[in-house]
């Protein structure tokens, strides 16, 4: 068997449905609803032999389609500090709030993705998120939490 | 029908739906013609934007988006050789060799005619379609919806695959695993939370959504040191040349259009099918039927070869409504994010939809044809400046992509666990990408997930137990065999392949 990425995707996927499968059957349902015909077990419980049989297949059958990823040309570094990024912005806009927050996130994000252009960059994130809160909290009445703006008494 | 038309139009003619519609074709049209970023992820780009109005204005601007999109495809294909969208790829073989002849603005005037005749023309079958589909639907009992749903997710694994049936399946099931977290629907029994609260209600859709296609595509197109706004800037202004189309060209698009519409709406009502292969079937029989005289410009920048595509993939997705609004059930992955929308909105799609809100079963119709005219007069005379502003840099797009995902899951749910958990999802989607597991087959699992599981509880209960359901009713048995078929052709392919 020729071994390759996709392969070993498919083998992750079989061990994930037999993980599904054995939670499954730990599902708790009530006593009266145990030998019912159909229990909230019994749909998860087929999804976890379906899972098994569609990645099974893939391991076993040949796979003349196999894709090549030339790992070299990939920009890891970049995408890394994007993810990294998008973390600590998740992590930090329920406390600071919505504008400061979003507005340093795509900065930082112009930043490392290699603009310099300062201005633009300014442009396109402080006054930028203003106007978007401005159109989903001023005008669509789409509420956006923000102790900052909140603190300095610019949101009610 | 009159008074339902009626009821469509005073909704859809209000000033802030045709509002809607303008800005949802224009904002579609720009990220359509962005090579990578499909109709998918300008309508989950949309959902944010969405929870500030009624179901029917959300509907009707997510729908001007989905034709938005594809027409920019077709521009970025003709002007650019760079399909925006799968289905434009067809528009292409000839577009393109006619914008390099220097009569790129006739391509777009023939693209543009076409799509709106097409559009127009399906819109119209639609009109007389979906009610009499939703009376048949009414006989539809809880087994044929289950076997239909399988039908619909082995269908759309079929076609979207590009011959990678078994990792399409793989995320059909991965979409329904995804769907059983959270609550039961009728014990309350919680599945698969781990004991954490934030699961207690399931995984939301939009997150699924924006992780599978907004945020991965974003981090794609950064990993894969792809740039979709550098072709933009090869477009010349001063060098699309006439967009007047004579009489001899115009007689050409009469014959094609009205078989290329048909073959399109009936390809588009198909679950799984769609804009793609509507329009190469639309392409492939245009060339079959013109004189051999034609049959060698083909490739060459025909007429008939550029309007045939064109017409068959707006009109497969007017026809990729007929499953969603009639049956409550997507026909491809696009139609699938707008049922989401509309159960996110409390409306239940289905064949009681016309009759309980029959507002946004014929504004979504009225709208159509509104979306149609707004893309001809918008698009064409605009089309040159739209690609002028797709020269913003990807260091500008992808954190602006990235900046929409987020926002949509913090003000849907005001917590940080969503935020991880879009992240995590949409990494594991970009890895998957990479070997080419296809996404659209997941979304629509996830979103049918629910309602199968609903299904196949009733009809099991029905049959105490039994399986016997499955070919009990001949419409059930059939729907099943058709399955079947899908699957055996499918895997015996793959074995053929290798042999």
């Amino acid at each position: 068997m020729n071994i390759n990425t996709t392969k070993i995707i498919s083998l992750l996927f079989f061990i994930f449905s037999a993980f599904y499968l054995y939670t499954a059957y730990q599902i708790q349902v009530f006593a009266f609803d145990e030998n019912a015909p159909f229990n909230a077990r019994t749909f998860p419980i087929y999804l976890g032999y379906a899972g098994l049989f569609f990645s099974g297949l893939k391991l076993i059958l040949p796979d003349p389609n196999t894709i090549k990823v030339d790992h070299k040309n990939l920009e890891y570094k970049k995408t890394g500090i994007l993810i990294l990024i998008a973390i600590i912005y998740g992590a930090t806009i329920l406390k600071v709030g919505y504008f400061l927050t979003t507005s340093l996130f795509l900065f930082a994000s112009y930043y490392f993705l290699g603009e310099r252009r300062w201005i633009l960059m300014f442009l396109l994130s402080f006054p930028f998120v203003a106007a978007f809160m401005y159109l989903l909290h001023g005008i669509l009445d789409i509420y956006l939490r923000d102790p900052f703006l909140q603190s300095i008494g610019v949101m009610g | 029908m009159i008074e339902g038309i009626l009821i469509g139009l005073t909704t859809a003619l209000t000033f802030q739906n045709i509002l809607m519609v303008m800005v949802g074709c224009f904002f579609g049209t720009i990220i359509g013609m962005l090579p990578g970023l499909g109709p998918m992820t300008a309508i989950a780009l949309m959902i944010p934007i969405t929870y500030g109005f009624d179901p029917a204005t959300g509907l009707i601007l997510m729908a001007g988006v989905y034709y938005g999109a594809v027409f920019g495809g077709s521009t970025s294909s003709i002007l650019l050789n760079a399909p925006g969208v799968p289905g434009t790829v067809a528009t292409s073989f000839d577009g393109y060799p006619m914008a390099q002849q220097g009569k790129a603005g006739k391509a777009l005037a023939i693209a543009a005619w076409s799509s709106f005749a097409g559009g127009t023309l399906s819109a119209i079958y639609l009109l007389f379609m979906a009610p009499s589909l939703s009376k048949v639907s009414l006989s539809f009992r809880s087994p044929d919806y289950f076997a239909l749903m399988i039908l619909g997710l082995t269908a759309i694994a079929a076609f979207s695959s590009k011959g990678q049936f078994l990792k399409a399946m793989m995320m059909v099931v991965l979409g329904l695993m995804l769907a059983s977290v959270g609550q039961d629907s009728l014990s309350d029994i919680t599945r698969f939370t781990f004991n954490n609260m934030n699961l207690t209600d399931g995984i939301s859709f939009v997150l699924v959504v924006m992780a599978t296609f907004a945020m991965s595509e974003a981090l794609t197109i950064i990993l894969k040191r792809n740039d979709p706004t550098s072709a933009a800037k090869q477009v010349s202004l001063t060098e699309l040349g006439s967009i007047k189309i004579n009489k001899e060209e115009r007689t050409k698009m009469y014959k094609t259009i009205p078989r290329s519409s048909v073959i399109g709406f009936l390809i588009g009502v198909l679950p799984g099918a769609g804009a793609t292969i509507a329009s190469f079937l639309a392409y492939g029989m245009e060339r079959n039927v013109v004189s051999d005289e034609e049959k060698e410009k083909f490739g060459k920048g025909s007429v008939n070869g550029l309007s045939a595509p064109e017409t068959a993939n707006n009109a497969a997705c007017s026809g990729s409504f007929v499953p969603m609004l009639t049956l409550g059930i997507p026909g491809s992955g696009t139609t699938a994010v707008m049922l989401g929308a509309l159960l996110g909105f409390g409306v239940q799609p289905g064949p009681r939809l016309y009759m309980t809100n029959p507002e946004i079963f014929w504004s979504i119709i009225m709208s159509m044809y509104i979306g149609m005219v707004i893309l001809l007069i918008l698009n064409l005379p605009l089309i040159p400046y739209i690609a002028r502003i797709l020269a913003v840099p990807k260091n500008y797009l992808i954190p602006l992509i990235l900046f929409f995902s987020v926002t949509g899951i913090y003000v849907m749910s005001f917590n940080n666990f969503d935020i991880y958990l879009m992240i995590g999802i949409a990494v594991v989607a970009t890895f998957l990408r990479l070997y080419d597991f296809p996404m659209p087959p997941l979304i629509l699992a996830f979103v049918l997930g629910g309602l199968m599981e609903e299904n196949l509880r009733r009809s099991l209960l029905l049959s105490n137990g039994s399986w016997e359901f499955l070919w009990d009713r001949t419409l059930t048995a059939c729907i099943l065999a058709t399955t079947i078929l899908i699957v055996v052709w499918h895997i015996y392919k793959t074995f053929k392949k290798k042999n």
